[in-house]
């Protein structure tokens, strides 16, 4: 009797998990919900357009809202959105006209007030909001947003609340006025700050963090943090595309590896990023029959070197050291083929109409000049590179410090930092002393983003001091450019020039790696490496 | 018995002041700024960082913000974290996932821990024996990440058993095989603990005792022997389901679960210092609570055990 007791106590709970999970186990996703699940990670900030800079938020955004402008998914191009017009004849300012019957998913009419309501919340200093700093071309930003680049928010307060360059003429037409000429002010737009806000958000900020009001083709429907955010189709959608599928689900995922079984088992539609056991020998390509995609993305990553430290004043040195790195080797071998060899410091590939090749000869392998030219100099070793240690840059930077070991015969180590943030102390303190890693993600594809805000003279993420009136006087007359092709060739140009003083060292671009299930059909993936959820279908 | 309660109670309070305070200042004195890297690969504006630094009283002495964040706490409120989302919502949505992950954990240990230890316990060496302690020795040489990985891929995407991840929902029936890899190495103990235990209370005066009472074997095992050998491993398992608690990472990791362990290492390495201390706190609760319990049950085991 009682061992009869004890081994139903034993089998019972066995019995229903079994059971349980036999259910639980073998089919996907249903394909009739329409729904599309993709991996993501959990946002940062709270989803709100103008405080959400990292991927996480940034997907679920793009997703919801759509800005005056939206970019082709083949060649990146930028076209109308919300926007029926954006005319200027100086390139200073700019009318801006709206396509009427924009509304956002309560309801409300898209205005020129919620766009210019929207620009003056974000960019207003006292709230904090993380992307001000793409406002700064419009006139009057420093009034409102006073605190300066370099200070630790101890700048002075703001003696406006609204920036003076932008002006409502009426329901549907706004104008802009920049500080200076800057002819790729119109491609910016389509980046996620710009977009346009209901009035709700502006009489109750928290009410609308929790659940946020776009005017894009899905709306918000629920989430659970750090679990999924689910978004619904928008049917009043004004947009150039319908979406053709029923919603998304974003799926947070705690680790890459865990996703791509997902995906692989068909538990998952989509993965932006493949994880680095199935790059190992191209595993994906038979794990995924076809249903998987490379290509190259608005990212780029440098050695930026500190100009402040006396070592490396002489730019034959940073010449030479660029020239005693092996890029093909390093991509191929440490990368498995997912970065490409930077041959200048914009990656001409995902912008239109941009050459890309700025860097010249000097990007080039080349051992035996790169030995001689140093020779020249008198340097002497040895070379550190830092990094953090946080986010596996160990391998690269090692094989980097091997080959210039073997080609320049000076000694060089990685000197790792435990986290980010003490990284980016080391930026602000001028603590370098020697080549450190750089990275940088584009937010919207025009050559500008890559030059602008990393080597003029002062520019925010300048961490290497580099002060060139030359290349500042050339990036100003690129950016007042009268046309987009102009502007291209002219930054070209201030590329040539900081292939001349080689203030940094161009080492790769990004390529992103993305797959899908068989349930997807016709999935693209954009330059910003999400898949183009408007025209994504499902396969019935 | 009550007073004994009461008394290892208001021993909480010191313990729950003195770890929360540790925690607190190890998180928020590392070095750097806790928002500089928020911003992609670009710094960020100095105003977002002003008003981040307010939000937390970072610009406080750490003894101030302390003393703010307690009071806090003491109404039940356990902060917001840097993406607007209130703790407690966090910790109510993973705390019954990790839960349940723990108890079927714990579960695995106990009945096949105790079961395989109670057959080679009694039977002394031979073939259960040896295979016993072999299987054990090899479950815990492996680390949870292996025996982990291994079970997803083979019975996940290779044969299709189980998915591969365990949904938000996270059922029972989902949880069996992360709760199969979270409990293996508890489980080998388990078995190692009991087996060990059983052999020497067998050679116990009060066993021979009882044998030569002339007791039916099934009682002098069941009432008599294993209520006295199974106090070790009930200690273990006590504060085993502590440790479940909060060491689920690598497990949650892999199946992709949404409970405590993940939540505390993504907070630690965010810097999340609110979800950090609300959570190790609960953790140090639930600890003092199981030893409590632990404790309790000894006297019950043993009558011989007396706590007043």
């Amino acid at each position: 009797m009682r061992k009869r007791r004890l081994a139903a106590w034993v089998a019972a709970p066995l019995v229903v998990g079994l059971l349980a999970s036999g259910c639980g186990g073998g089919g996907g996703g249903a394909a009739e919900d329409g729904i599309v699940s993709v991996n993501s990670t959990e946002p940062e900030n709270p989803l709100v357009p103008g405080n959400t800079t990292e991927t996480g938020g940034g997907n679920v955004l793009k997703a919801m809202f759509t800005g005056l402008v939206a970019y082709d998914e083949k060649t990146s191009e930028p076209y109308n959105e919300v926007a029926e017009s954006i005319e200027t004849t100086d390139n200073k300012v700019f009318k801006i006209k709206l396509k009427p019957g924009w509304t956002f998913h309560d309801g409300s009419p898209v205005t020129a007030n919620s766009f210019v309501k929207a620009w003056n919340y974000a960019a207003y200093g006292p709230n904090g909001q993380s992307t001000t700093s793409f406002f700064e071309h419009i006139q009057g930003y420093d009034e409102v947003n006073p605190g300066g680049e370099e200070a630790e928010g101890s700048g002075p307060p703001p003696t406006a609340t609204e920036m003076s360059g932008l002006k409502v003429i009426d329901d549907l037409n706004f104008e802009v006025t920049l500080k200076a000429p800057f002819a790729t002010f119109p491609v910016m737009l389509g980046y996620t700050a710009f977009s346009p806000l209901p009035e709700s958000f502006f009489q109750d900020p928290k009410a609308f963090e929790e659940h946020p009001i776009g005017n894009g083709p899905f709306k918000f429907e629920e989430r659970q943090p750090n679990a999924y955010i689910k978004l619904s189709k928008y049917d009043q959608y004004a947009g150039k595309y319908k979406p053709q599928i029923n919603g998304i689900e974003f799926r947070i995922y705690n680790e890459l590896e865990t996703a791509y079984q997902d995906l692989v088992s068909g538990n998952l539609d989509f993965i932006d990023q493949l994880p680095p056991s199935a790059m190992v020998g191209d595993k994906w390509k038979t794990d995924l029959q076809g249903r998987g995609e490379s290509k190259p993305i608005l990212s780029n990553n440098a050695l930026q070197v500190p100009l402040y430290d006396d070592k490396y004043k002489d730019p034959r040195v940073r010449q030479a050291i660029s020239m005693a790195i092996d890029r093909k080797q390093i991509t191929s071998t440490v990368f498995q083929n997912t970065y490409e060899p930077a041959n200048g410091w914009v990656p001409g590939g995902v912008i239109p109409g941009y050459q890309d090749g700025g860097c010249g000869e000097w990007c080039e392998f080349n051992p035996e000049k790169a030995k001689q030219l140093l020779a020249e100099t008198g340097f002497q070793g040895p070379i550190t590179i830092t990094s953090n240690s946080d986010g596996g840059h160990k391998e690269w930077i090692e094989a980097i410090c091997g080959q210039i070991k073997n080609n320049l015969g000076v000694d060089c180590v990685f000197n790792p930092v435990p986290t980010f943030s003490e990284f980016l102390k080391m930026h602000d303190e001028n603590a370098h002393n020697g080549p450190f890693r750089f990275g940088w993600l584009g937010d919207y594809p025009a050559a500008e983003t890559f030059l602008g805000k990393i080597y003029r003279t002062a520019a925010s993420s300048n961490y290497m001091r580099y002060s060139s009136p030359e290349f500042d006087a050339a990036m100003d007359r690129a950016d007042q450019a009268p046309t987009e092709d102009e502007a291209n060739r002219l930054y070209g140009e201030a590329e040539k020039v900081l292939a001349k003083d080689m203030p940094s060292i161009p080492l790769w671009n990004q390529k992103a790696s993305v797959g899908w299930s068989e349930r997807l059909d016709g999935a693209t993936v954009t330059f910003d490496r999400t898949l183009n959820f408007e025209t994504v279908k499902l396969k019935s | 018995m009550g007073r004994y309660v009461l008394r290892r109670l208001l021993q909480l309070i010191p313990v729950f002041i003195g770890t929360t305070f540790i925690i607190y200042a190890l998180i928020w004195a590392l070095p750097g700024d806790p928002f500089a890297g928020r911003c992609g690969d670009r710094p960020c504006p100095p105003a977002y960082i002003a008003e981040m630094t307010e939000k937390y009283n970072l610009d406080d002495p750490i003894i101030v913000q302390y003393f703010k964040y307690l009071g806090q706490i003491l109404q039940g409120d356990f902060g917001e974290t840097y993406s607007g989302i209130p703790v407690n919502q966090l910790v109510a949505d993973a705390y019954p996932i990790t839960l349940r992950l723990a108890i079927v954990a714990l579960a695995f240990a106990a009945l096949i821990g105790i079961g395989a230890g109670i057959l080679t316990g009694l039977r002394g060496r031979g073939f259960a024996d040896n295979l016993v302690l072999v299987s054990t020795l090899f479950l815990i040489s492996l680390p949870v990440f292996v025996t982990g990985f291994i079970l997803q891929v083979v019975l996940g995407t290779e044969l299709g058993i189980i998915k591969p991840s365990v949904s938000s929902q996270a059922t029972w029936g989902e949880l069996i095989v992360p709760g199969f890899v979270l409990g293996s190495t508890s489980m080998a103990y388990v078995a190692r603990l009991t087996r060990t235990s059983l052999m020497e209370n067998k050679r116990a005066d009060y066993v021979r005792t009882a044998v030569a009472k002339g007791l039916e074997p099934k009682r002098v095992v069941g009432i008599h022997l294993l209520r006295n050998s199974l106090i070790p491993v009930i200690t273990f398992l006590g504060t085993e389901l502590g440790a479940l608690m909060g060491g689920a990472i690598v497990t949650e990791g892999i199946f992709n679960i949404r409970g405590i362990g993940g939540l505390v290492y993504k907070a630690i390495l965010t810097k999340e210092g609110t979800t950090v201390v609300g959570i190790v706190t609960l953790l140090v609760l639930v600890y003092l609570l199981m030893n409590l319990l632990v404790d309790m049950l000894y006297a019950v085991l043993d009558p011989r055990i007396r706590y007043d």
